[in-house]
C-alpha cells in the first residue's frame, strides 16, 4: 500500500492542440512512462489560456499550471506563443507578489513528434511540485 | 410608502471620507434629496452613537448607502446590524464595492502591516513596538478595540449588498442617477433589479475619445513621470500603463481627459472574473509585437521588469474581489 501522506501534486496542464497535444499524445501511443499528476485540457492555441485561467486553477486546487505551446515560430496561428511567452513572465511576477511561488506556472514547447520531452517535462514538473509542497494547507 | 419621506442612512467603514465629499457633490440638488428623504444616520455630520443604530427596528431604514471596506469587526458587526436595519443596502464607491485601495493591505499577512505602520515607517518612533491591542486595562477601566484581521473584505463580501455605485469616488452621473432611485422609490416604491451596478457596460476605452492605432505594440513601458504623455493619443500606444480595457466605463474617461491614465476604479468589466488579470492579460498581449520574433526571454524580462508592481497596478481597487484575493503563504 502507498504510503498516506506522501503528496501527489495536482497538475493542470493546458495543452495546444497543435503540438503539445500531439505531443502528449505521443509519449501516450508510445508507451512512455510518467507520472499520472497530470489533467490535460486541451486548447486551441496555448495563448488561449487567460491568465484568469491559472488563478482559477490554483484556487480550485491544483498545486502547479502547465502551459505547453508550439515551439517558437512554429505556431499555427503564427504569433500565438510569443503572447503567451510574455504573459507567463508577467504571471509569475503577479504570483510572487500574492506570495504564490513562480515555479508553479510552468511553460514548455513542445512539439508534435516531442513525446519524450513531454514525459520528462511533466516529470520534472512533479518532482519540483514535491519539494514546494501543496498550494494549499 | 407613497408621499412619506424615506430614512436614509448614510455610513463609512474603511474609506478615506472622498465618497462623503461625493455626494455633497450634487450640489443644489440636495435639496431634492431633502424633500424626500431624512438622513436619519451619517456620522460624518450627525453626533452618533451605536445606540442610535440598535434602537432602529429592522427594515425601518430604507436606504443605507455605505461606504468603505470591511477591515474590522466593528466594520463587519456594523454593516450586518445596518443590513438587518434597511431595506435596501448600497454599495457606494470602490472601497465598498471591491476593497479598493485599502484592499491592497491584502498583499500582507497581518504581522507584516503592523511591523509597516507602527515600526518601518520613517516617521514612527516605536522601540517597543507597542501595536494596538484589543483590550487594556487603565485605571480600574477596560478599553475595547475592535479586532483588525488585517485583510479587507468588499460589502457583499460580508452582507447582502442590493445595488453597487462604483468609482473612486463615484462619479457625479452616478450619485445624480442614485437620486433618481430614490425619488422613484419614495413615490412609486419601484426598485431596479438587485444587484444593478450604476456604471456603463463597456470599458473606459468605449469613452475615452484619444486617437488609438489601429494594431498596438509597445516596445518600452514608461512611468507615468518619465514621459509627457501626448493628449490626444491613446496612453498605451504611448507605452503608458492605462487600465482601460479591463475596467468599466461610466466616468466619463475624466483622468484620460485630465491626460491621467486610468487606473481602474470602476472595477472589472461586466462580465471578467477578475480584473487584475484581464490587464495583465491585455498589456502582456501588446508587449514588443511589432519585432516580437526578434526578442528573446531576456529582452522580453528587461522590458516587462519595468511593470515595477503588477499587483498594484492591475489590482488597485479590486484585489479583495480577486480569484486570489490574499496574500497566500507559501510552506517553506
Amino acid at each position: 500500500m502507498a504510503s498516506v501522506d506522501k503528496f501527489e501534486p495536482k497538475i493542470l496542464a493546458f495543452l495546444c492542440n497543435w503540438c503539445a497535444y500531439a505531443g502528449a499524445d505521443l509519449a501516450g501511443v508510445s508507451r512512455m512512462q510518467y507520472p499520472p499528476n497530470i489533467r490535460a485540457i486541451r486548447v486551441m492555441c496555448s495563448a488561449r489560456v487567460d491568465p484568469v485561467f491559472v488563478l482559477e486553477a490554483l484556487k480550485r486546487g491544483a498545486d502547479g499550471v502547465f502551459i505547453g505551446a508550439c515551439h517558437p515560430g512554429d505556431c499555427h496561428y503564427q504569433t500565438g506563443n510569443y503572447k503567451t511567452v510574455r504573459r507567463v513572465i508577467l504571471m509569475r511576477k503577479l504570483l510572487e507578489q500574492l506570495g504564490v511561488d513562480g515555479k508553479r506556472l510552468r511553460l514548455e514547447f513542445i512539439s508534435a513528434s516531442e513525446g519524450k520531452k513531454f514525459a520528462s517535462a511533466v516529470e520534472d514538473f512533479v518532482k519540483e511540485l514535491r519539494e514546494l509542497g501543496p498550494f494549499k494547507k | 410608502m407613497k408621499n412619506k419621506k424615506l430614512k436614509i442612512a448614510i455610513y463609512w467603514f474603511g474609506s478615506c471620507g472622498g465618497c462623503e465629499v461625493a455626494l455633497v457633490e450634487l450640489n443644489e440638488k440636495i435639496l431634492e434629496l431633502a424633500e424626500i428623504a431624512d438622513i436619519v444616520l451619517w456620522p460624518v455630520a450627525l453626533d452618533f452613537k451605536y445606540e442610535d443604530l440598535e434602537k432602529f427596528k429592522a427594515q425601518e431604514i430604507d436606504i443605507s448607502l455605505i461606504n468603505g471596506c470591511i477591515a474590522n469587526f466593528e466594520n463587519e458587526q456594523i454593516a450586518k446590524m445596518l443590513r438587518e436595519k434597511s431595506k435596501v443596502l448600497i454599495a457606494y464607491g470602490s472601497c465598498a464595492c471591491f476593497g479598493g485601495i485599502p484592499g491592497l493591505v491584502n498583499l500582507a499577512t497581518k504581522e507584516e502591516v503592523y511591523k509597516i505602520a507602527y515600526s518601518e515607517t520613517p516617521s514612527t518612533i516605536n522601540p517597543k513596538f507597542t501595536t494596538p491591542q484589543q483590550s487594556y486595562k487603565a485605571d480600574a477601566h477596560e478599553l475595547e478595540l475592535p479586532e483588525f484581521y488585517g485583510y479587507s473584505r468588499a460589502l457583499h463580501q460580508v452582507v447582502e449588498v442590493d445595488y453597487f455605485v462604483p468609482g473612486c469616488a463615484p462619479p457625479i452621473e452616478s450619485t445624480e442617477k442614485l437620486l433618481e432611485i430614490a425619488k422613484e422609490f419614495a413615490a412609486k416604491g419601484a426598485l431596479p433589479p438587485k444587484g444593478t451596478v450604476i456604471g456603463s457596460e463597456k470599458s473606459v476605452c468605449d469613452e475615452c475619445e484619444r486617437e488609438k492605432a489601429e494594431k498596438k505594440s509597445i516596445s518600452k513601458i514608461y512611468r507615468i513621470y518619465e514621459k509627457e504623455a501626448d493628449p490626444k493619443k491613446c496612453l498605451l500606444d504611448q507605452g503608458i500603463i492605462c487600465m482601460g480595457p479591463a475596467t468599466r466605463g461610466g466616468c466619463k474617461a475624466r483622468c484620460l481627459n485630465a491626460n491621467q491614465p486610468c487606473i481602474g476604479c470602476m472595477g472589472a468589466l461586466p462580465e471578467a472574473l477578475d480584473q487584475g488579470a484581464k490587464m495583465l492579460s491585455a498589456l502582456a498581449s501588446i508587449i514588443g509585437i511589432e519585432e516580437e520574433k526578434a526578442l528573446s526571454e531576456e529582452d522580453l524580462k528587461k522590458i516587462i521588469d519595468k511593470v515595477a508592481d503588477p499587483a498594484g497596478s492591475f489590482y488597485k481597487f479590486s484585489l479583495p474581489v480577486g480569484i486570489i484575493s490574499r496574500k497566500h503563504t507559501e510552506k517553506k
